[in-house]
C-alpha cells in the first residue's frame, strides 16, 4: 500500500511541475503557432499524465488527458490550426487536470470532478473546421493515431481502436499497434530531428525545449528538504555569524598570531556557510513568474487587449519565504497593468503605438537587494489626476499638493484612502488594492515605488531584501544607545562639522531642512522622535539620508558607528506595538540594538511634523489676518517643569479628576473607566517631554469627545481660561506643539491637540462611529 | 484569559495553583511563579532601553544571542523603583514559546505549596497589582503571593 502511495505522490509532484510548464508553453505557443518544439513539449506532458493515470487507474484523468492528447497530436501534425478558442480549450483542460490532481491529493480519489464538459468542449473545438470535416471528423476520437500516422484517410477504424489502448503504455505496445507507433516515430524526425524519440519516452528524455531540460536535470540531482529544517539551519547560521562577529572583535585586540589566523579562517568559513545555507533557500523568481503568462493571457482576452509578456532575469534568485510573500503582490501588479495600464488596441493605435501592448517583468540583483520591475507601455498615470483625486478625497490639501513633486504625487496611489475609491481607478487607471500590495511588500522589509510617464507607460519597482534573516545595516548612535538602520532604506550619509552645520541646516517655517545638492531635504532628529536628549553638543550634524515610500528625508543621529550584517530578531508584542522598531539585533560586542523601522519613522515624523504643521501654521496665519480682533478662548494648564500649555477651549468637552488607582492598562496604553466607557489617557507631561510629579493621587483630566469617541488628556493643574491673542506668537516649537504665544503675560505653548489625541488613541480620527474628517481638529485650531 | 493560559501549563496540573512555585522578593514581599514557566535565573544583565516603550518595559537583554524583553516587575506592580545601589535579578520565563524576563529584587527558594493554604487576593491589595496577583498562600510567618505571570508580562 505504501509503495502505491509513493508512486501516486511522485506522480502528483511531477504532474504539478509539468502543468506549470504547460501553462507557459501553451501561451507561448500562441505567439509562435508553428513551433513544433513547443507542441511536442506540450504533447509530451499530457501524454505522460495520460499514461501514468491509466496505469494508476484514474480513469477520468486519463479520459481528459486522452482527448487533449488527440487534439495536440493533430495540432502538432498540422492537421489543425491553433486558434485562440483551441488554446482556451486546452488551458481549460489543464485546469481540469489540475482539479483532478488536487482531488487525488486530498482524498486519494478523483472525487466528484466532472470531466464530461471539458471532454465535449475539446471534441467540439477539434471539429469546428468544416474544411477538414469529411474524413477526419468521424474519426475524431481516435484521431491521435490517424493523425500521427500522417496517412489519415488510409487508416481503418479497426486499426485505430487498439492503438488507442496502447497509448496508455507505449512501452509495452501490442503488436497490432506497432505500425502506427512506428510511423509516428519515423515521421516526426523529418521536421525536427533531435527530440523526436522523446515522444515515446517523455518522462526521462531530455529535450531541446527552452528550460525543460534544466528542470528535469535538476529534478534528478536534487533531494527534497523540509523547509523547516532549512529555517532551523538558517537560525543557527545566524547565531554563528553573531558569534563570529564577537570573536573577530575580541581577537582584533589580541596579539596572538595563531589566534588571529584561526579567527580569520572562522570568519571566512562562517561567511561561506552563511552564503551556502542562504542559497539552499533560494529559488529563481521564475517559480512565481511561470504562472503569469497565463494570467496575462486570460486577462488580456477578458479585457479585449493584446498584451505580450516579456520576462528578463528569470534566473534571479531569492529566498523561498520572500518568494512566496512576493507572489500575490506581483500578480496583483501584473493584473493591474493589464487591466488598467495597457490600453485597448484601438486606443493604442490612436496614440500611435503598436496595437500590442508589452508588459515587461524584470528582475535583477542590485546592491544586496532584488529589484523586480513590472513595466507596461500603456497610458501611464497622470499625476495631476491623482493629485486632484487626493484633494477631493481629503488625503491632502491643495497647498500640500502644490509642494509635492510629481513623483511624490504618484506614490499616493499606495495610500489606503485611494484603494477603495472606484472613481480613482476609472480616472487614473490604478489604485485598486495598491495599499495592500505595499503593506505586503513592506511586511517583508521591501519597498515599492512607482514611476510613470503619461502616455508612455508605468513602472512599479519592488525592492526586496535577499533574505529576511540577515540584513546589512548601518549602526548609529543616538543619546548613548545604538540603533540599526537597514541598508535598504539608506541612500547616503552626510556629516557636517559645527561651522558648516550652522549654515547648512536651515529652517523652513520651523522645520529643519538641509540643502542636499540644491534640493531641500527635510530633517528629522532621531532624538526628537524617540523622546530622548542628544548627548552631542559640539554642533556636528550627522545625517543619514533615507528613502521611504518615494520620499527622502534626513535622519539626524549623534554618530555613525559602522555597517555590519545583523541578524534580525523578532521583538515581543509590547515593543511591536510602539510601531517604530522592526526588530532587534545583537551587535558584535553582545549588546542589543533596536532596528529602526524606517517606513514607520517616516510616516510618523514626516506627515505629523512637516506637512501638517506647516499647513496648520499657514492656515492659522491666514485665519488670524481674516478674523482680526476675534479671539479664541484658551484653557491654560501646567504640565510640570514650569511649562504652561494652552488648549483651545472648543476642544475641551469636560474637565474631570481621576484617581490614579483607577488608571488601568490596555496593552501598553493607559485607560480609565469613565461613564461606562473606556477612556484612553495621554499624559501631557510625557507626551511633551516634561517631567511632572508622577505619584499624584488625583489626576487632572481634560476630556475631549468627538463623534462618540473620547480621550483624556492629563495635565498637572488647570490654571485659567484666557482669551488667546494671535498677535504675540513665535515659532519656537517642539514635538506635539504648534508654537508658543504670550498668554496672561507668560510664555505659553500651544498644544497640538490632534497629535496629543492621536498619542492616546491612534484610531481616534479614523475609526470613529460617525464619519469624521482628518482635518477635524486642525480646522478648529486654525481659527486661532 | 487566565483559564485559557492555565490549561496550557506544560505540566498539565490543575488550574488551582498548587505544586511548586519559584519564589522571589520584591519590595519586601514574597512572590511566586509556577516552576514550569521558569526557564532560568540570571544575575543583573545590561539592558538596552527602548524609547517610547511602556514604562514597565525596562529594556532588552541579550540572552545567549536571543533578544528578550525585560519587564520591571516593581513598575508593573506599582511599587517604588528599586534602590539605586541594588542590582535586579532576572527571571527568564517562557510563555507560549516566547521568552520574557522579569526583573525582581532577589531570588528565593522553590516552595511546595498546598492548595488548601490558598486564598483570594487580600483586600488590601491595590489596583494594578490586584489584577496580577491570583492570590496568596499562607505560609508560616509569611504570605506568598502567586503572580499571574501571563498578565505580568503583557505590559
Amino acid at each position: 500500500m505504501d509503495g502505491l502511495d509513493d508512486i501516486v505522490e511522485e506522480f502528483l509532484v511531477e504532474s504539478h511541475e509539468n502543468l506549470d510548464q504547460l501553462d507557459t508553453d501553451l501561451v507561448a505557443l500562441e505567439q509562435e503557432p508553428n513551433s513544433r518544439e513547443r507542441l511536442s513539449s506540450i504533447f509530451r506532458t499530457i501524454h505522460t499524465i495520460k499514461g501514468t493515470s491509466g496505469f494508476l487507474a484514474f480513469n477520468r484523468l486519463e479520459e481528459v488527458a486522452h482527448v487533449g492528447e488527440n487534439m495536440l497530436s493533430r495540432l502538432r501534425d498540422g492537421a489543425l490550426d491553433l486558434t485562440p478558442t483551441r488554446t482556451s480549450v486546452l488551458l481549460r483542460m489543464v485546469d481540469t487536470v489540475r482539479s483532478l490532481l488536487a482531488s487525488i491529493e486530498a482524498t486519494g480519489g478523483e472525487g466528484t470532478v466532472d470531466v464530461s464538459a471539458v471532454v465535449a468542449e475539446i471534441s467540439a473545438a477539434m471539429e469546428d473546421r468544416p474544411a477538414e470535416a469529411a474524413a477526419p471528423a468521424p474519426a475524431a476520437p481516435v484521431a491521435e493515431v490517424a493523425a500521427a500516422a500522417g496517412t489519415e484517410a488510409a487508416e481503418a477504424p479497426a486499426a485505430a481502436k487498439p492503438a488507442r489502448k496502447t497509448a496508455r503504455k507505449p512501452a509495452v505496445e501490442a503488436p497490432v499497434a506497432a505500425a502506427p507507433a512506428v510511423v509516428e516515430v519515423a515521421e516526426v524526425p523529418a521536421p525536427r530531428p533531435a527530440p523526436a524519440a522523446e515522444t515515446e519516452h517523455a518522462p526521462a528524455a531530455p529535450s531541446a525545449d527552452d528550460n525543460s531540460p534544466a528542470r528535469r536535470a535538476v529534478a534528478d540531482s536534487t533531494i527534497r528538504v523540509d523547509v523547516d529544517l532549512l529555517d532551523e539551519l538558517m537560525l543557527l547560521v545566524g547565531e554563528l555569524v553573531l558569534t563570529r562577529n564577537q570573536i573577530v572583535q575580541y581577537v582584533g585586540r589580541s596579539n596572538d598570531t595563531d589566534l588571529v589566523r584561526a579567527s580569520q579562517r572562522l570568519n571566512l568559513i562562517a561567511s561561506e556557510l552563511q552564503e551556502g545555507v542562504m542559497k539552499t533557500r533560494m529559488q529563481p523568481i521564475d517559480h512565481i513568474w511561470s504562472k503569469l503568462p497565463r494570467v496575462v493571457r486570460d486577462l488580456g482576452i477578458q479585457c479585449g487587449k493584446n498584451v505580450r509578456l516579456e520576462m528578463e532575469g528569470k534566473d534571479t534568485e531569492l529566498d523561498k519565504t520572500l518568494l512566496e510573500a512576493v507572489k500575490d503582490p506581483l500578480t496583483h501588479l501584473v493584473r493591474n497593468s493589464v487591466d488598467h495600464g495597457i490600453e485597448t488596441p484601438d486606443a493604442r493605435r490612436g496614440a500611435g503605438k503598436p496595437a500590442e501592448g508589452v508588459l515587461t517583468l524584470r528582475a535583477k540583483h542590485e546592491s544586496g537587494q532584488v529589484v523586480v520591475e513590472v513595466a507596461d507601455d500603456g497610458a501611464g498615470i497622470d499625476p495631476a489626476k491623482i493629485g486632484a483625486k487626493a484633494v477631493e478625497r481629503g488625503v491632502v490639501t491643495e497647498a500640500q499638493l502644490a509642494r509635492m513633486t510629481p513623483t511624490d504625487v504618484l506614490q499616493m496611489i499606495f495610500l489606503p484612502g485611494f484603494s477603495t475609491a472606484a472613481a480613482v481607478t476609472n480616472v487614473s487607471g490604478r489604485g485598486v488594492g495598491m495599499d495592500v500590495v505595499k503593506t505586503n511588500i513592506e511586511a517583508i522589509g521591501g519597498t515599492i515605488e512607482v514611476e510613470s510617464v503619461a502616455g508612455k507607460g508605468t513602472v512599479c519597482r519592488l525592492r526586496i531584501p535577499l533574505t529576511l534573516a540577515i540584513v546589512p545595516a548601518l549602526t548609529v548612535e543616538c543619546a548613548g544607545d545604538r540603533y540599526a538602520i537597514p541598508q535598504i532604506s539608506l541612500q547616503e550619509l552626510v556629516s557636517l562639522d559645527a561651522e558648516k552645520a550652522a549654515n547648512a541646516v536651515e529652517e523652513v517655517g520651523g522645520a529643519p531642512v538641509y540643502r542636499l545638492r540644491g534640493e531641500l531635504l527635510p530633517l528629522v532628529r532621531l532624538t526628537d522622535v524617540l523622546g530622548l536628549t542628544s548627548d552631542r553638543h559640539d554642533g556636528h550634524v550627522v545625517i543619514a539620508v533615507l528613502r521611504s515610500e518615494g520620499r527622502r528625508f534626513g535622519l539626524v543621529v549623534d554618530r555613525v558607528i559602522n555597517t555590519e550584517e545583523i541578524v534580525v530578531k523578532a521583538v515581543g508584542g509590547q515593543l511591536k506595538a510602539i510601531g517604530l522598531y522592526s526588530g532587534a539585533t545583537v551587535l558584535g560586542d553582545g549588546t542589543v540594538a533596536l532596528i529602526l523601522d524606517v517606513q514607520a519613522l517616516a510616516r510618523r515624523a514626516l506627515r505629523a511634523e512637516s506637512a501638517e504643521r506647516q499647513e496648520a501654521r499657514v492656515a492659522a496665519a491666514v485665519a488670524a489676518k481674516d478674523t482680526e480682533g476675534q479671539r479664541e478662548r484658551m484653557l491654560l494648564a501646567s504640565i510640570g517643569g514650569g511649562r504652561r500649555v494652552a488648549i483651545p477651549l472648543d476642544t475641551v468637552t469636560r474637565l474631570e479628576q481621576v484617581r490614579t488607582e483607577n488608571v488601568e492598562r490596555v496593552g501598553n496604553r493607559e485607560v480609565v473607566q469613565y461613564r461606562g466607557a473606556i477612556l484612553p489617557i495621554v499624559r501631557l507631561d510625557r507626551h511633551l517631554g516634561a517631567y511632572g510629579e508622577s505619584d499624584r493621587e488625583v489626576l487632572e483630566v481634560i476630556v475631549y469627545s468627538d463623534h462618540g469617541r473620547s480621550v483624556a488628556i492629563v495635565v498637572e493643574e488647570i490654571l485659567d481660561i484666557v482669551d488667546g491673542e494671535a498677535a504675540i506668537r513665535s515659532d519656537i516649537e517642539d514635538m506635539g506643539l504648534l508654537g508658543s504665544a504670550v498668554l496672561g503675560e507668560k510664555v505659553t505653548e500651544l498644544l497640538d491637540v490632534r497629535a496629543a489625541i492621536l498619542a492616546a488613541d491612534p484610531a481616534f480620527y479614523t475609526a470613529g462611529p460617525a464619519h469624521s474628517t482628518p482635518e477635524g481638529v486642525s480646522a478648529s485650531l486654525m481659527e486661532v | 484569559m487566565s483559564t485559557a493560559t492555565e490549561t496550557r501549563t506544560p505540566d498539565g496540573a490543575t488550574p488551582a495553583i498548587g505544586g511548586q512555585l519559584a519564589t522571589f522578593w520584591l519590595d519586601g514581599d514574597l512572590y511566586g511563579v509556577e516552576v514550569a514557566h521558569v526557564q532560568e535565573v540570571l544575575r543583573s544583565q545590561s539592558l538596552t532601553r527602548v524609547p517610547l516603550a511602556p514604562t514597565a518595559v525596562a529594556g532588552l537583554i541579550n540572552l545567549r544571542g536571543q533578544v528578550v524583553t525585560a519587564i520591571e516587575l516593581r513598575e508593573r506592580l506599582g511599587r517604588p523603583p528599586r534602590p539605586a545601589d541594588t542590582d535586579a535579578v532576572v527571571i527568564v520565563v517562557r510563555l507560549h514559546g516566547e521568552a520574557v524576563s522579569l526583573l525582581v529584587d532577589a531570588i528565593a527558594d522553590v516552595v511546595d505549596v498546598d492548595p488548601a493554604d490558598f486564598e483570594a487576593p487580600p483586600d488590601t491589595l491595590d489596583g494594578t497589582a490586584r489584577d496580577l496577583i491570583r492570590g496568596a498562600f499562607k505560609l508560616d510567618g509569611q504570605l506568598l503571593l502567586a503572580l499571574d505571570v501571563h498578565k505580568a508580562v503583557s505590559a
